[in-house]
C-alpha cells in the first residue's frame, strides 16, 4: 500500500480491504476442508518415508495446503541435511 | 432448435436470482430469441409475480411430470412478447421433493427443441432444490452481492457446479453500489473476482427501479431505461456472445468524476 493511497483513501485498513482479507482466508479453508489432525498424520508419515532416504531437519518442516485459482496444492518445504547412500534401511 | 439451458443460482438467498431470471429472459426475448423461464423454486414460487404472469397460470410442470396435462398447456405465453417469451410455473402447494433430478433433466430435454433458451430460476442453497433445478442445465450464472456471506456461499456453489460439469459458469455481481466502493466500504468488482476466480458476465447496480418493477410485474428490461435494466440488457448481449465492453469500476481510483461517470456506465 503506497503512501499516497493511504493518504487519500486509507485503503489499507478500509472496510472493503478487511472484508477481502477475511474472505480470502475463510474461502481458502472452505476449499480445502482438511482437518488439522489429517494434516498432522500426513506429516508424520511423510517424515517416516523421507527419513529412509535422507536426513531431514524435522524441526523446520513446513507442510500445508495452498489454494489459488480454484486449485489446491500440497506445499511442503522440507530442509534436507544429508542424502543417505545405498539402500534405505528398513 | 436446441436450446441452451442456463441455471441461475446463488449460495445465499435473496441476492437476486429471480430478478435476474426475469430480466435476462425478457432481454433475450426482446432480442428475438425464443425463451422459456422456468421457476425452479417449488413451493416458494415468485417468478410468476416478478414477471407479472401470476393470473394466467393454469397448470405447472409438476402437472406435466405427473401427466395431468401436456407441456404446452402448462406454458404461460407472455403477451407483451408474444411468441418469444413463456413462463413454465412451479407448483406453489408442493415441496422440493415433488420432482427428481432425472425428471428435471427429462423436462429440460422436452423444452430444448422448442426454444433457444431455457432459463432456470433456482432456489437458494446447496440442497435438493438446487440439485433438481441445476440437473438439466448446461451452463450456470451465479449471482452474488459484494458482501461477505454472499461471496463465501457463491464459492461453495461454484465448486459444486464445477463438479456437476456445468460450463461455462459465470458470475453476476448484483446490488453493486459505486459510491460505497469509491469510499472503500464495499468490495469492488476486482476484489470479488480475485477471491472467486471465475468469469464475470456483468455487474448490476443497486437500483430502486428493481423494486418498482416487481411491484408492477414488469421486469426492467422491457424498458431498459434504468441502470439495472441496462446492465441486464448487456448481460443478455454477452450471453449471445456479443462483446459488450465491461466498464471497470476501479476502487483505487481517487477521481470522483471517473467514479461518477462509471456509475452510469454499466
Ligand atoms: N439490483 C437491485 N437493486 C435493488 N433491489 C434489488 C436488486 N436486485 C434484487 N433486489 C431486491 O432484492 C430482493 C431479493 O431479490 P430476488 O430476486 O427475489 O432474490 P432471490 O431470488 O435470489 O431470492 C427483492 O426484494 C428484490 O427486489
Ligand atoms: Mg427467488
Amino acid at each position: 500500500m503506497s503512501f499516497f493511497s493511504n493518504l487519500l483513501g486509507g485503503k489499507s485498513n478500509s472496510s472493503a480491504k478487511v472484508a477481502k482479507d477475511r474472505l480470502t482466508l475463510v474461502i481458502s479453508h472452505d476449499r480445502t476442508d482438511i482437518s488439522p489432525q489429517l494434516l498432522e498424520n500426513l506429516r508424520k508419515e511423510m517424515i517416516a518415508v523421507l527419513t529412509k532416504y535422507m536426513e531431514i531437519d524435522e524441526s523446520n518442516i513446513d507442510i500445508g495446503l495452498d489454494s489459488n485459482d480454484r486449485e489446491t496444492s500440497l506445499v511442503a518445504n522440507i530442509p534436507v541435511v544429508r542424502i543417505k547412500r545405498g539402500q534405505p534401511n528398513r | 432448435m436446441s436450446a441452451r439451458v442456463i441455471v441461475i443460482t446463488s449460495g445465499k438467498g435473496g441476492v437476486g436470482k429471480t430478478t435476474s431470471t426475469a430480466n435476462i429472459s425478457v432481454a433475450l426475448a426482446k432480442r428475438g430469441k425464443k425463451v422459456v423461464a422456468v421457476d425452479g423454486d417449488i413451493g416458494l414460487r415468485n417468478l410468476d409475480m416478478v414477471m407479472g404472469l401470476e393470473n394466467r397460470i393454469v397448470y405447472n410442470y409438476i402437472d406435466v411430470i405427473e401427466n395431468n396435462c401436456k407441456l404446452p398447456q402448462a406454458l404461460v405465453q407472455d403477451k407483451r412478447l408474444k411468441g418469444y417469451l413463456s413462463l413454465l410455473p412451479a407448483a406453489q402447494t408442493r415441496t422440493k421433493d415433488a420432482v427428481t433430478p432425472e425428471q428435471m433433466i427429462e423436462l429440460c430435454d422436452k423444452l430444448r427443441p422448442e426454444f433457444d433458451f431455457v432459463i432456470l430460476d433456482c432456489p437458494a442453497g446447496i440442497e435438493g432444490g438446487f440439485r433438481n433445478a441445476a440437473a438439466g442445465a448446461d451452463e450456470a450464472l451465479v449471482i452474488t452481492t459484494p458482501e461477505i456471506p454472499a461471496v463465501r456461499d457463491a464459492d461453495r456453489i461454484i465448486g459444486m457446479l464445477e463438479s456437476m460439469g456445468k460450463s461455462p459458469i459465470r458470475l453476476i455481481i448484483n446490488r453493486f453500489r459505486p459510491i460505497m466502493v469509491q469510499n472503500n466500504d464495499m468490495l469492488s468488482q476486482d476484489d470479488v473476482l480475485d477471491i472467486l476466480s471465475v468469469d464475470l458476465i456483468g455487474v448490476v447496480p443497486e437500483d430502486d427501479g428493481v423494486i418498482r418493477a416487481s411491484n408492477s410485474g414488469e421486469p426492467l428490461t422491457f424498458e431498459q431505461s434504468t441502470p439495472a435494466g441496462e446492465a441486464y440488457a448487456n448481460i443478455a448481449a454477452r450471453i449471445l456472445g456479443e462483446n459488450v465492453p465491461m466498464l471497470q469500476f476501479d476502487a483505487n481510483s481517487q477521481s470522483f468524476l471517473s467514479g461518477f461517470k462509471k456509475m452510469f456506465g454499466f
